[in-house]
């Protein structure tokens, strides 16, 4: 007679074992969603303050007489630092007392160098401005910034902080005098970077990736789909064609500054490119990333299934046609996810970009593919790598809004294979 | 005279050979079957007569297949006109992942055949008519073909391989996939067919094969044991292994 029972120990160790092994599971994924969630926190706790930016308010008079303009004579043909001259002269007569010339250049320190810009524009766009007064709300310095969001404790000893007793004082008058606010941050969002904190911007850096990204994409995506296209469907399966699956696939492997070393010696070198220019950078990019877009679109084609082939065959549909009418276009979802997760990669990368010259410091915008760029994730190692206070914060926020945008990138993918995948 | 004319056909895969001489000859406006157990070659040798075979890696045909004086394996014979009008109907029905309408004005489409929209309207209408599926579709036509059932899917198999207007229609085992209703209205449908179409069709049922072809070829290990008239093959096979295999003694 058989055994029905069996044995209960042997029976209860199994399920042990099967409970085991689910923890181990759920611990693994549990460690993982924290490790994501702590860095997600902590981004964000400094990269919020990178959105944020404190202003002073100056009561400035726009005479000619404080403007150093003749009577008759144009304003707007000043130059800026005669505008700035006016901030610190008003924020001077905010404190009279401090008279000392060192004092004074601690004063004026509280308000960021660029303060007379931001008057001239006002003045440009408003002419009638010139002999009235008026309250203006200008960028505080980094130094300030970093003391109105906490970055800066009173209880340090006063040399090993930025700001000094006397600029304490004066920063909590004016915040009791209600001339201190905080507001968004546009200047990161409308700005290229500088080398004063307060008016680094991220905007340079963001349509840098942008600009690289499409000449990437207008590189890679038809080169990668048509050999994949070449590999899956017309080539004639042999040694070749493994010798150039098994290389492709190693190529998907080669550390990101190898490609670029080959960009730096094809298209600097050879081709005589410019350096630092979106194009280029877009196709050191395409290099780095054609070995993922041809196995991705390999595994989406082989997808398909070979009754399509043959139903279309049999209808007398050429090669050509059976792949443009049918195959292809069945296999799109999977191809534009795969497309969109290598973009994603190339968005990120740095290593490769510093090679072909991508490490420079741009302040301007850019204004077309050639002309010179910084990118997101170079424009963030390049903060990272600033000393100044005020950085660390910008550092932050550039990088909560790459990972924003990688973010958007992964969901479009899914959202795109959700929608146009095709069922049997 | 028939239709289709093949004289000795061998076929390989790489080095395994799958058909040793074959020779047969497919009368016009007829149903044709091919039986025989699995493996024999008969699906092999109904996709030499649209050179569907060409499509495989490895394989070679050797031998003549002549359809009404063509000899469809010379080099200066296109495949993509020999396909058009010799049409193919798979064992799993395989409609495109679009719409009924465009299942059908596919093939015409990409062979230049209507050059109006009404015109194209009007030949999948009488496709569909013909494949007995119109009544069933025509209110939602712009449905995808792969929403039908099982059945339906092989009826549109069969309308899109009908629109473009072939001589030949090689049916491949068409009902395996299909239950026995939906089975009987495809028989039905071939009997319908054969007035306009020569119809060579395998299949793996006797008693298909019986019920629908006027002719018989039993394959059996590549080689054609015995072929005639399907009366006289089922009533008084003169090969003992068609004996057998007609009483189900093997295969």
């Amino acid at each position: 007679m058989s055994n029905r029972t069996g044995n209960p120990l042997i029976h209860q160790k199994r399920m042990r074992a099967e409970k085991r092994f689910r923890r181990y599971g759920q611990c693994a994924l549990g460690l993982a969603v924290l490790i994501l969630l702590v860095l997600l926190a902590s981004l964000t706790a400094r990269g919020y303050q990178g959105f944020m930016q404190t202003e002073i308010k100056l009561t400035v008079t726009f005479d000619t007489a404080s403007l150093g303009v003749e009577a008759g004579q144009d304003a707007s043909n000043l130059s800026p630092s005669s505008y700035q001259q006016l901030a610190k002269t008003t924020l001077k007569n905010l404190f009279p007392d401090v008279t000392e010339r060192s004092d004074q250049k601690d004063l004026t320190s509280l308000i960021s160098s660029d303060s007379g810009a931001q008057l001239k524009e006002l003045l440009d766009k408003n002419p009638s401005l010139l002999t009235q007064t008026k309250d203006v709300w200008v960028i505080a310095s980094g130094k300030a910034d970093l003391f109105f969001k906490g970055g800066i404790s009173e209880k340090t000893t006063e040399s090993d902080r930025v700001l000094n007793d006397r600029q304490l004082f004066w920063l909590k008058m004016l915040e009791s005098k209600g001339s201190v606010r905080t507001v968004f941050n546009t200047t990161f969002f409308t700005q290229g970077d500088s080398r004063v904190a307060e008016q680094a911007g991220f905007l340079g850096a963001m349509m840098g990736s942008a600009l690289t990204l499409i000449s990437c994409l207008l590189v890679v995506f038809p080169l990668g789909v048509m050999t994949a296209v070449y590999l899956e469907e017309f080539a004639r399966k042999g040694r070749w064609v493994d010798l150039i699956e098994v290389n492709i696939n190693n190529l998907a492997a080669v550390p990101s500054i190898v490609f670029g070393l080959l960009g730096l010696a094809v298209y600097i070198n050879v081709l005589g490119m410019p350096r630092s220019a979106a194009i280029v950078g877009g196709m050191t990019l395409a290099l780095m990333i054609l070995p993922v877009i041809i196995i991705t679109t390999r595994v989406a084609l082989a997808s398909i299934p070979g009754s399509i082939r043959q139903a279309a065959r049999a209808l007398g549909a050429t090669p050509v046609q059976v792949v443009w009418h049918h195959v292809l276009p069945l296999a799109m979802p999977g191809v534009m996810t795969g497309t969109i997760l290598g973009m994603a990669r190339a968005i990120g990368e740095t290593a490769p970009l510093l090679m072909i010259g991508m490490v420079a410091f741009v302040v301007d915008l850019p204004t077309g593919f050639t002309s010179p760029v910084s990118v997101m994730p170079v424009q963030i190692y390049l903060w990272a790598g600033t000393p100044e206070a005020g950085y660390a914060e910008k550092t932050a926020a550039g990088i909560l809004v790459l990972l924003m945008l990688l973010l958007a990138m992964n969901a479009l993918a899914i959202f795109l294979r959700k929608r146009f995948e095709v069922r049997w | 005279m028939s239709k289709i004319s093949a004289q000795n056909i061998n076929v390989f895969y790489g080095a395994k050979q799958a058909l040793f001489d074959v020779s047969i000859e497919v009368p016009a406006n007829s149903v044709t079957a091919f039986i025989g157990p699995s493996g024999c070659g008969k699906s092999t040798f109904l996709r030499c007569m649209n050179r569907m075979n060409d499509t495989i890696e490895g394989c070679r045909v050797d031998g003549r297949i002549v359809i009404d004086d063509i000899d469809i394996n010379s080099s200066e014979q296109d495949v993509v006109q020999l396909r058009s009008w010799v049409g193919m109907v798979f064992q799993k029905p395989n409609p495109f992942p679009k719409s009924i309408y465009d299942n059908v004005a596919y093939g015409p489409r990409i062979h230049h055949m209507a050059s109006t929209k009404s015109d194209m309207d009007a030949i999948v209408e009488q496709s569909l008519k013909k494949a007995g599926l119109f009544d069933e579709v025509k209110d939602r036509l712009l449905e995808s073909g792969t929403s039908l059932s099982g059945g339906q899917q092989q009826r549109l198999c069969i309308a899109r391989t009908i629109a473009v207007n072939p001589e030949i229609i090689l049916m491949d085992e068409p009902c395996s996939a299909l239950d026995p209703i939906a089975t009987a209205r495809i028989e039905e449908l071939i009997s319908d067919l054969r007035e306009n179409f020569t119809i060579v069709i395998v299949t793996h049922s006797m008693q298909q094969a019986a019920r629908v072809s006027s002719q018989t070829c039993f394959f059996h290990l590549g080689k054609v044991i015995e072929s005639g008239t399907t009366s006289q093959l089922f009533t008084s096979p003169t090969h003992q292994q068609t004996q057998d295999y007609i009483t189900g003694r093997y295969g």
